[in-house]
C-alpha cells in the first residue's frame, strides 16, 4: 500500500459523507419535477441535518443505553460500508478488511441494531417497524448476497476490489448472469432504501410505513445521524450498483490522473442513477405490505437464477 | 468478434429466460401482453443476429415474420381482446408466486440437465442456449398450468411457441421455411380461434374463469 | 503425557461428583465449592487438550470393565479439538451453575452435582474412546446421566414426558451406532477402532455403515426428522444442563459423524456428501423457521440448535463431497468451517441458555409473552446476552460470522466439481445457507427484543434482579469466547490445521498464517476478512461521530414520555408480542407448520385466541410408528390370559420345543 492508496481511501470516505445528502436531495428534486411539483432546494438535506443537530434531544422516559448508542453504531456501519465499496479507485487499504460477504454482514449488523432500538421504547409502532424491517431484511440480505456472488463467480473472488477490477478493466464482455443480478439488485435496493414500491419515504401513514416507524421516537442529533446514515446507505447501494453493473471509469491502482478522472465520472453516473431512481419511483405504485415478501422472494430467486445461468452457460 | 457475438446471443437467451420468469410472476394481464411483446422483440434480434453470423438469409425472413406477427399483430389482437372482454385487472394465480418460481428454478436445472448432452455434441454458435430455450418452453407450460383465467393461458401458449422457435434457431439455425410459415399461420389461426372461444366462454358463463368448463363434464 | 493428565482430570470430575453425594443437601458447599472446582477442572482440560493438539496420537489401555475386554483410549488431534470444546464451554457453564442451583427444586443439589460431573466425564471419555465397547458404554452413560439431569424437576408430568422421549430417542440412536460398529469391524471380531481403520470395506458395506452412523448420530444431534426430542428435552432441563446438552453434547454426535466418515471409513463417496448436504440444509431451514415462531424462550433456542446442527451437517457434507473428488484443500476449508462453527456454537448457545436461566430465576417466566423490558433491571445479563444473540445471528465481527464466511467461501469454490449436476445444486445450497443466516438474525432480534427490550409486560418484572457473581463470571467467560473467536480467527484456524490434516490431507494453516490481522484462506485477491480491522473501522467512525457532534453542537438531553398516538390509555400488554413478531414467518412458511387456530366470535364476552404450531413430522412419522408399536404390543398382550393353567401350558409347550431342538 502506498500513499496514493491511503489518499484515495480518505477521499472516498469524505466524498461519501459529503455527497450522500446531496444525492438524496437530487433524487427528491427529480421526484418533485417528475410529479409536477416545485422542487425543494438541492441542499435541503444539509439544512435539515443542521437543524436536527441543533435541536434538543428528547429521549423517551425509559429508553435504555442500547437505544442511545444505536444511531452511532448505524452511522459507523454505513460509513465503513461506503469506505469499502470501490467508487473511485480499486486501490483501497481498508478493503481487505471486509469482502462481499462481510459487506452484507455489515448491513445486517446495522439493521439488527436499529430494529432492536425500535423495540426498546416499547411503543406499538416501534415493534411494528422492527418486525417489518426484519421481514424485509431476511429476504433482501440473501438476495443481495446472491447478487454479489454472481459477480464473484465471474471474477473468482469475493473481494470487492478484485470484482470491480475484473469487471472494469478486462476486455469488454457481456455476462448474461449480470442481467439477472442487475434486476434483482434493483429490486433489493428499492426495498432496502425504503423506496416506493416497498416503503414510502415521504409519509408517516401508519399502516404502510416501515423505515419511518423504526425511527419514530428518535429526535435531535440521533435523528440527524440516522437520516445521514440512511442517505449514506443509499449512496453505498448506488455506488455498489454502479461498480458492479457500470464499472467504467473507476480508477486502476497507482495513477493519480485516473483518480482525478474518476471523480467527475462518478458524479455523472450518480446523477443519472438518481434521476432514474426517481423515475422508477414515480411510475410505480406502493404495494401492500403482504405483497412485499413476494416481491423480495422474486428478487432472491432471480439472483439465484443469475448464479445458475452463470454456471450453466459456462461463462 | 465471434466470441462477442456468442456472448450477445447468450445475453439474449438470458433475457428470454428472464422474461419467462417475469411472466410467471406477473399477475396483471396487460403486463403479460407487454412481456410477450418484449419476448417477441428479443426473438427477432436473436434470429437476425444468428442469420447475420451464419450468413443464412432465410433467417432474416423468419425474423421479419416474427416481427410482424409476434411484435405487432398478435399483441394488437390481444389488446383488442382484453379491451372488449374488459379484463385488464390482476388475476390471482392458483399457486403462490414464490412457490411457482421455486418450481421454475427446478425446471431450469432439469432442462439444462436434459440439454447438456445435446449441447456438447452440437457445434452451433451458442451451445448453452438450448437449455435456456427448453427452460422457456417448460416455464411457459407451467404458467399455463398455474393460471385459471383464459387470457393468461393463451399468452402462456404463445410464449411456449416462442421458446420452441428460439430452440430451433439456436440449435439448428432455424426450421425449413415451409415449416416456419406453417407454424406462423397456425399460431395466427390459433389465436383467432382462441379469441372467439374466449368470447363464447364469457357469453356462456359470464366469466373467463376456465374452472367453469368443469361443468361441461357429463356426470 | 497429556492423555494421562486428561484421564486424571476425568477422575477429578468423578471425585467432585462423589463429594456431592456426601454433601447431599448442603447447597452452599455444593454450589460454592464443588461446581467452581469442576469449572477449574474444565479449564485445565482446555489447556491439556490444547497442548495435545499438535502432538502425535497417544493411546492407553485401561483394564476396566469386563475381563479380556479392556477400555482402549486414544488421544489424536480430532479428539483433542473436541476436548477443547468440552473444556472451554464447561468452564463457563460450571461457574454459572455455581450460582444457579437453588434449594427445593426436585433432585437434591448433591445428586445433581454427581449427575452433572458424570455427564461431563462421560462426554470426555466418549471422545477419547478407541474401541466400540468403551464408546458404547460411555455413550450410554452420557445418555443416562443427561436423562437424570433433564428430569431434575421430576414432579412436573410434562418434564417426565420430555425425559422419556429423550431416553427413547437416545436408545434408538444407540442401536444405529452399535450396528454401525458391527458393520465396520467386518467380521473380524475385533472391535477396536484401529482394526476398523485397517479394514477396507466394499462400497456397499461402507455405505451401510455410513447410513447407520448417520442415523445413530443424527438421532443424538437432532437432524430432521430425528429432531423431535430436542425442543422437548432442552426446555425441560435446568438451564446449565440445557447449555451442556446443546452446547457440548450435540457436538459429540458431530464428533462421531466426523470420526466414522473421515477416519474409520477412509474416503467418503460423493453421494454421502449430497445426502449430508441435503439433510443439513433441511434441518437448518426447518430449525430456524420453527425457532422464529416459538413463544417459549428455551424452545426457541432448542430449535435454533437444530438449525446450527443443520449448518454443521451441511458443512460436513460439503467437505465429504470435496474429499470424494480428491479436492483436499477445499475439503479442508469446509471442514475448518465445521470445526470453527462447533466451537463458536458451543460458546454462544451455552451463553444464551444460561442467560435464559438467569431470566428464569429473576422472573419465574419462560414464556416470551410475559417478559419484556428486562434490560433496565438486569443490565449485565442483557448486554452479555446481546453479544450472544449477535453471535448467534452470525453478524460480524463476532464468532458466529467467521464459520459462516468460511462455509460460503467453500461454496463459491465448488464450480470446480467434475459433476455438472452437482455444480447446479451448489448455488441453490448457498442461497439456502444465506437465507438461514438471515432468518437466524430475525429470530435473534425477536429473542433479545421481546425479553429485554420494550416495557415489562407484567407487574412483577420490575422486581427482577440481576445475576449474581458466579453467574456473571460464567457468562463473562462465554462472552469473551464469542468475542475472541470473532476477532482472532487466524490463531484458531492455525490450530485447526492439525485436525484437518489427518482427516482430509490438507489444511488452511499455511495459507492463513501469512497475516495475523487478515483472514486469507487462499489468496488476497480471492477473499479476505479482517475482523479486528472491521471492528476498528466501525469503532473509529462511531467515536469520531460522537466526538464531532459534541464538539460542533451540544449534548443537551430531555426526557419525555414516548408518543402515545393520542391514546394515553395504553398499557404494556398492548405491545407487540412474541407471537406477533413471528407472524410474518408463520404466514410465509405456512406449509412448514401444522397450525391449529381457534378464533373467538365477535360476540364472545371473554374472547380467547388460541394458536398451536405443530410439527408435521410428529404427525406423519412418529404417530404412525407409535400406533404400529402399540398395535404390535397389543398382539403380544393376547398372550396374557390371567389363568395359571394357560401360563403352565406356555411353559410346557416351550419345554417340548426346546427338547425337540436338543434332540436334533
Amino acid at each position: 500500500m502506498n500513499a496514493l492508496g491511503y489518499l484515495s481511501q480518505l477521499l472516498e470516505i469524505f466524498l461519501a459523507l459529503l455527497l450522500a445528502p446531496l444525492l438524496s436531495g437530487w433524487i427528491n428534486q427529480w421526484r418533485a419535477w417528475l410529479q409536477n411539483k416545485s422542487a425543494p432546494s438541492l441542499f435541503q438535506p444539509y439544512r435539515k441535518l443542521h437543524k436536527l443537530f441543533n435541536k434538543d434531544l428528547v429521549l423517551a422516559e425509559h429508553a435504555s443505553s442500547l437505544y442511545r448508542i444505536t444511531p452511532y453504531v448505524v452511522f459507523g456501519c454505513m460509513a465503513l460500508a461506503c469506505a469499502i465499496i470501490p467508487s473511485l479507485s480499486t486501490d483501497l487499504p481498508l478493503s481487505p478488511a471486509a469482502d462481499a460477504i462481510a459487506l452484507v454482514g455489515l448491513f445486517a449488523l446495522a439493521r439488527v441494531f436499529i430494529s432492536l432500538a425500535a423495540m426498546d421504547v416499547g411503543t406499538a409502532f416501534g415493534t411494528l417497524g422492527a418486525r417489518r424491517e426484519m421481514l424485509i431484511g431476511f429476504l433482501a440480505e440473501p438476495a443481495l448476497l446472491m447478487v454479489l456472488f454472481s459477480a464473484s463467480l465471474l471474477s473468482k473472488s469475493t473481494s470487492l476490489t478484485t470484482i470491480v477490477d475484473t469487471l472494469a478493466h478486462r476486455d469488454l464482455a457481456i455476462y448474461p448472469s449480470l442481467a439477472f443480478a442487475g434486476v434483482a439488485f434493483t429490486m433489493v435496493s428499492l426495498a432496502e432504501n425504503a423506496r416506493i414500491p416497498v416503503d414510502n419515504p415521504a409519509t408517516h401513514l401508519e399502516l404502510t410505513m416501515i423505515h419511518e416507524a423504526l425511527i419514530l421516537e428518535y429526535s435531535g442529533r440521533h435523528l440527524a445521524l440516522l437520516e445521514w446514515a440512511s442517505s449514506l446507505k443509499l449512496f453505498a447501494y448506488s455506488c455498489a450498483g454502479l461498480a458492479l453493473f457500470f464499472p467504467w471509469g473507476i480508477a486502476d491502482a497507482l495513477s493519480p490522473l485516473a483518480l482525478l478522472l474518476a471523480l467527475p465520472m462518478l458524479i455523472l453516473k450518480l446523477a443519472l442513477g438518481g434521476a432514474l431512481l426517481a423515475l422508477l419511483e414515480s411510475v410505480s405504485a406502493k404495494m401492500r405490505i403482504f405483497r412485499v415478501p413476494e416481491f423480495l422472494a422474486t428478487a432472491f430467486l432471480l439472483a439465484v437464477i443469475g448464479m445458475l445461468v452463470n454456471i450453466l452457460l459456462g461463462v | 468478434m465471434s466470441a462477442f457475438i456468442t456472448q450477445f446471443i447468450n445475453l439474449l437467451a438470458a433475457i428470454l429466460l428472464m422474461l419467462a420468469f417475469a411472466m410467471l410472476s406477473q399477475r396483471r394481464i396487460l403486463s403479460l401482453i407487454y412481456l410477450y411483446t418484449l419476448q417477441g422483440a428479443t426473438l427477432v434480434a436473436a434470429t437476425a443476429i444468428v442469420g447475420f453470423v451464419t450468413h443464412q438469409p432465410h433467417l432474416y425472413f423468419s425474423a421479419a415474420i416474427t416481427l410482424v406477427l409476434k411484435v405487432l399483430l398478435i399483441p394488437m389482437l390481444l389488446h383488442r381482446v382484453i379491451d372488449r372482454l374488459n379484463v385488464r385487472w390482476d388475476v390471482e394465480t392458483l399457486i403462490n408466486i414464490p412457490t411457482t418460481m421455486l418450481m421454475g428454478i427446478v425446471l431450469v436445472m432439469f432442462s439444462f440437465y436434459l440439454a447438456q448432452p445435446i449441447s456438447q455434441m452440437s457445434a452451433t454458435i451458442a451451445r448453452g442456449t438450448l437449455g435456456i430455450a427448453l427452460a422457456c418452453v417448460l416455464l411457459s407450460f407451467m404458467m399455463m398450468i398455474t393460471r385459471s383465467k383464459a387470457v393468461p393461458q393463451v399468452i402462456g401458449f404463445l410464449s411456449m411457441e416462442n421458446g420452441l422457435f428460439f430452440a430451433a434457431t439456436a440449435a439448428t439455425y432455424g426450421m425449413p421455411m415451409v415449416v416456419e410459415l406453417g407454424i406462423a399461420l397456425d399460431v395466427l389461426v390459433g389465436i383467432l380461434i382462441l379469441g372467439v372461444f374466449m368470447f363464447h366462454i364469457r357469453e356462456q358463463f359470464d366469466s373467463l374463469d376456465i374452472r367453469h368448463l368443469e361443468k361441461l363434464k357429463e356426470d | 503425557m497429556p492423555l494421562d493428565w486428561i484421564l486424571m482430570l476425568v477422575l477429578a470430575w468423578l471425585l467432585i461428583g462423589s463429594a456431592g453425594v456426601l454433601a447431599l443437601r448442603r447447597l452452599t458447599l455444593v454450589a460454592r465449592l464443588l461446581f467452581p472446582a469442576g469449572g477449574l477442572v474444565g479449564l485445565l482440560l482446555l489447556v491439556a487438550a490444547a497442548l495435545a493438539l499438535r502432538e502425535a496420537p497417544a493411546s492407553a489401555v485401561l483394564p476396566l470393565g469386563l475381563p479380556s475386554l479392556p477400555f482402549h483410549f486414544r488421544l489424536d488431534s480430532l479428539a483433542a479439538f473436541f476436548l477443547m470444546v468440552i473444556g472451554a464451554a464447561s468452564t463457563g457453564i460450571s461457574f454459572f451453575a455455581a450460582g444457579y442451583f437453588r434449594r427445593g427444586e426436585g433432585t437434591p443439589p448433591g445428586l445433581l452435582c454427581l449427575e452433572y460431573h458424570v455427564f461431563l466425564a462421560s462426554m470426555v471419555l466418549v471422545v477419547l474412546a478407541d474401541d466400540a465397547y468403551a464408546f458404547m458404554v460411555m455413550w450410554e452413560t452420557m445418555a443416562l446421566s443427561s436423562f437424570f439431569l433433564v428430569i431434575a424437576n421430576h414432579r412436573l408430568p410434562e418434564i417426565r414426558r420430555a425425559g422419556y422421549l429423550y431416553l427413547l430417542m437416545a436408545h434408538i440412536g444407540a442401536i444405529g451406532i452399535l450396528l454401525c460398529f458391527g458393520v465396520l469391524q467386518a467380521n473380524t471380531g475385533d472391535y477396536t477402532f484401529a482394526n476398523m481403520r485397517a479394514q477396507h470395506l466394499s462400497p456397499f458395506w461402507a455405505s451401510l455403515a455410513f447410513l447407520l452412523a448417520l442415523f445413530g448420530f443424527g438421532a443424538k444431534a437432532g437432524i430432521v426428522p430425528l429432531h423431535v426430542w430436542l425442543p422437548e428435552a432442552h426446555p425441560a432441563a435446568p438451564s446449565p444442563v440445557s447449555a451442556l446438552m446443546s452446547g457440548i453434547m450435540l457436538k459429540t454426535a458431530i464428533y462421531g459423524l466426523l470420526r466414522v466418515t473421515f477416519d474409520l471409513l477412509h474416503t467418503p463417496l460423493w453421494w454421502w456428501g449430497v445426502l449430508l448436504l441435503g439433510l443439513g440444509l433441511l434441518s437448518a431451514l426447518y430449525g430456524v423457521v420453527f425457532a422464529a415462531v416459538q413463544v417459549d424462550m428455551k424452545r426457541l433456542l432448542a430449535y435454533s440448535s437444530i438449525e446450527n446442527i443443520g449448518l454443521l451437517v451441511a458443512g460436513i457434507g460439503l467437505a465429504a463431497l470435496f474429499a470424494a473428488y480428491g479436492m483436499h484443500p477445499m475439503a479442508a476449508l469446509a471442514l475448518t468451517a465445521v470445526l470453527y462453527h462447533s466451537v463458536s456454537h458451543a460458546f454462544f448457545k451455552s451463553l444464551l441458555f444460561v442467560a435464559t436461566g438467569s431470566v428464569l430465576h429473576a422472573t419465574r417466566e419462560r414464556s416470551l409473552g410475559k417478559l419484556g423490558g428486562l434490560i433496565r433491571f438486569m443490565p449485565w445479563v442483557a448486554w452479555m446476552t446481546l453479544i450472544g444473540a449477535l453471535t448467534s445471528a452470525g453478524l460480524p465481527p463476532l464468532g458466529g460470522f467467521v464459520p459462516e464466511w468460511l462455509l460460503l467461501q467453500s461454496f463459491l469454490f465448488t464450480p470446480g466439481l467434475p459433476n455438472a449436476f452437482l455444480n447446479m445444486l451448489v448455488p441453490v445450497a448457498a442461497a439456502l445457507i444465506a437465507l438461514v443466516a438471515a432468518l437466524a438474525g430475525y429470530t435473534m432480534v425477536k429473542f433479545f427484543g421481546v425479553i429485554f427490550l420494550g416495557q415489562p409486560r407484567e407487574e412483577k418484572l420490575s422486581q427482577a434482579h440481576d445475576a449474581g457473581f458466579w453467574e456473571r463470571l460464567g457468562m463473562l467467560w462465554l462472552v469473551s469466547g464469542c468475542v475472541a473467536l470473532g476477532l482472532f480467527p487466524v490463531p484458531v484456524i492455525t490450530l485447526l490445521d492439525a485436525v484437518t490434516r489427518p482427516l482430509v490431507g490438507a489444511g488452511l494453516g499455511a495459507a492463513v498464517s501469512g497475516s495475523q490481522w487478515l483472514l486469507i484462506p487462499v489468496s488476497l485477491e480471492r477473499a479476505s476478512y479482517g475482523p479486528a480491522l472491521f471492528l476498528l473501522g466501525v469503532a473509529v467512525s462511531l467515536a469520531l461521530a460522537f466526538a464531532l457532534v459534541r464538539a460542533f453542537y451540544h449534548g443537551r438531553l430531555r426526557r419525555a414520555p414516548p408518543w402515545d398516538c393520542g391514546y394515553p390509555w395504553q398499557n404494556p400488554r398492548m405491545q407487540d408480542t412474541a407471537e406477533g413478531f413471528g407472524q410474518p414467518i408463520r404466514e410465509i412458511f405456512s406449509p412448514f407448520f401444522r397450525i391449529e387456530r381457534s378464533l373467538p366470535t365477535p360476540f364472545d364476552a371473554q374472547p380467547h385466541y388460541r394458536v398451536s404450531v405443530g410439527d408435521h413430522f410428529w404427525h406423519w412419522l412418529y404417530l404412525p410408528v407409535a400406533r404400529l408399536v402399540e398395535r404390535l404390543a397389543r398382539l403380544i398382550g393376547l398372550l396374557q390370559r390371567g389363568r395359571i393353567a394357560i401360563y403352565l401350558l406356555y411353559s410346557f409347550v416351550t419345554l417340548i420345543a426346546v427338547l425337540m431342538v436338543v434332540k436334533r
